[in-house]
């Protein structure tokens, strides 16, 4: 890809953005600062030479150990201009919040909301901040990577039966 | 007194009379349930997909007498659980069971519904037996439809064995109950 998008980000956000690099695959990239990101946002969504009018993915990754732990990562495309860029944005622990982008792109709503429910990252000015896929009962978020991998959470009381195949019943197993 | 103790049973003619009746019953209530089983299917993974493929006319389970899916468990007496049952989902699906109307079975449709298959995470459930009691397990991912005829054979084989019991020698409180 171009390196034009990079290239105007680093000229326009000297401070906010901190290394720009060219991905696998040739995707532009860039390290966003926390703070920046709504600004960031809002100036690619809506300068005229950006225009990007679609956030097709939204996710984070969590880098057990490293500090910064987290990462939230944006995808974004413009359909009228044909290019994309990828932005990546350092969130520590200590301070789990983003601030959000829905206003922007729509659908990074629900793409939100699954970062809240797998790695517990908020998003403030989100409308419905709720969990996404797992039950509100739920306690932890599951894709961290310090969470059980068979942490599973019933619902209801398990059946005891007999199970010659699996060993004891749910008590002793997992 | 010792010789009476060990003479054996003899049956009286009443009681010959009805344990045939009884087996007479049991086989001609066990050749109709068998024959004529509404399943519900609840479908919830990509099984569903072969499910179809059972259902329609290659494999056709119409031979079988289970060719009609009810949409209400009220109205069903197999319950095919196809697919992957989550954490989620398990009330639900307990909930479907307690709604169908006695007699029911259960077929576990596909290794997700009947250990969890590769699903051994934070949101499967291990087997749907941790949630209700299942007659028949079927494996593969997702099993050829000549496996769940063999299974759904197995299940009629398996009706058409049970007993049932003649109203009249139960006793009275059970009867009042409606057993």
């Amino acid at each position: 890809m171009s390196k034009a998008v990079t290239a105007a980000l680093k000229e326009k956000f000297p401070d906010a953005v901190q290394e720009v690099y060219e991905g696998v695959g040739g995707d532009d990239c860039a390290f966003v600062k926390k703070d920046a990101v709504a600004e960031v946002c809002r100036f690619l969504k809506e300068d005229p030479a950006m225009a990007f009018n679609m956030a097709p993915y939204v996710t984070a990754v969590d880098y057990l150990g490293q500090e910064p732990r987290f990462e939230v990562v944006y995808n974004l495309v413009s359909t009228q201009l044909n290019h994309r860029v990828r932005l990546r944005v350092k969130v520590p622990e200590s301070d789990l919040s983003l601030p959000t982008v829905t206003h922007l792109w729509r659908g990074a709503d629900w793409f939100e909301r699954y970062c809240f429910d797998m790695y517990g990252i908020r998003f403030t000015g989100h409308p419905d901040m709720r969990r996404l896929l797992m039950y509100d009962e739920f306690v932890g978020h599951p894709l961290r990577k310090d969470y059980p991998l068979k942490g599973r959470q019933p619902l209801t009381k398990e059946r005891d039966y007999r199970d010659v195949f699996r060993g004891p019943g749910p008590s002793g197993r997992d | 007194m010792a010789e009476t103790d060990t003479l054996p049973a003899i049956a009286t003619r009443r009681e010959e009379a009805t344990g045939f009746f009884q087996k007479l019953v049991s086989k001609g209530l066990g050749w109709a349930r068998k024959n004529s089983l509404y399943q519900y299917p609840f479908v919830t993974a990509c099984c569903g997909i072969e499910y179809m493929s059972l259902a329609s006319a290659r494999y056709d389970i119409a031979r079988f007498g289970a060719e009609v899916p009810r949409f209400s468990p009220r109205q069903a007496d197999l319950l095919l659980v196809v697919g992957t049952i989550n954490c989620k989902q398990a009330p639900i699906l307990q909930r479907v069971y307690e709604q169908m109307a006695d007699p029911k079975w259960v077929i576990a449709y596909g290794v997700c519904a009947s250990s969890g298959g590769f699903y051994d995470n934070y949101a499967t459930v291990q087997g749907i037996d941790r949630l209700i009691p299942v007659d028949v397990y079927v494996p593969g991912c997702p099993p050829r439809p000549e496996q769940v005829l063999d299974g759904l054979m197995l299940l009629q084989q398996k009706i058409q064995d049970q007993e049932h019991k003649l109203i009249d020698r139960l006793p009275a409180p059970e009867l009042a109950r409606g057993r």
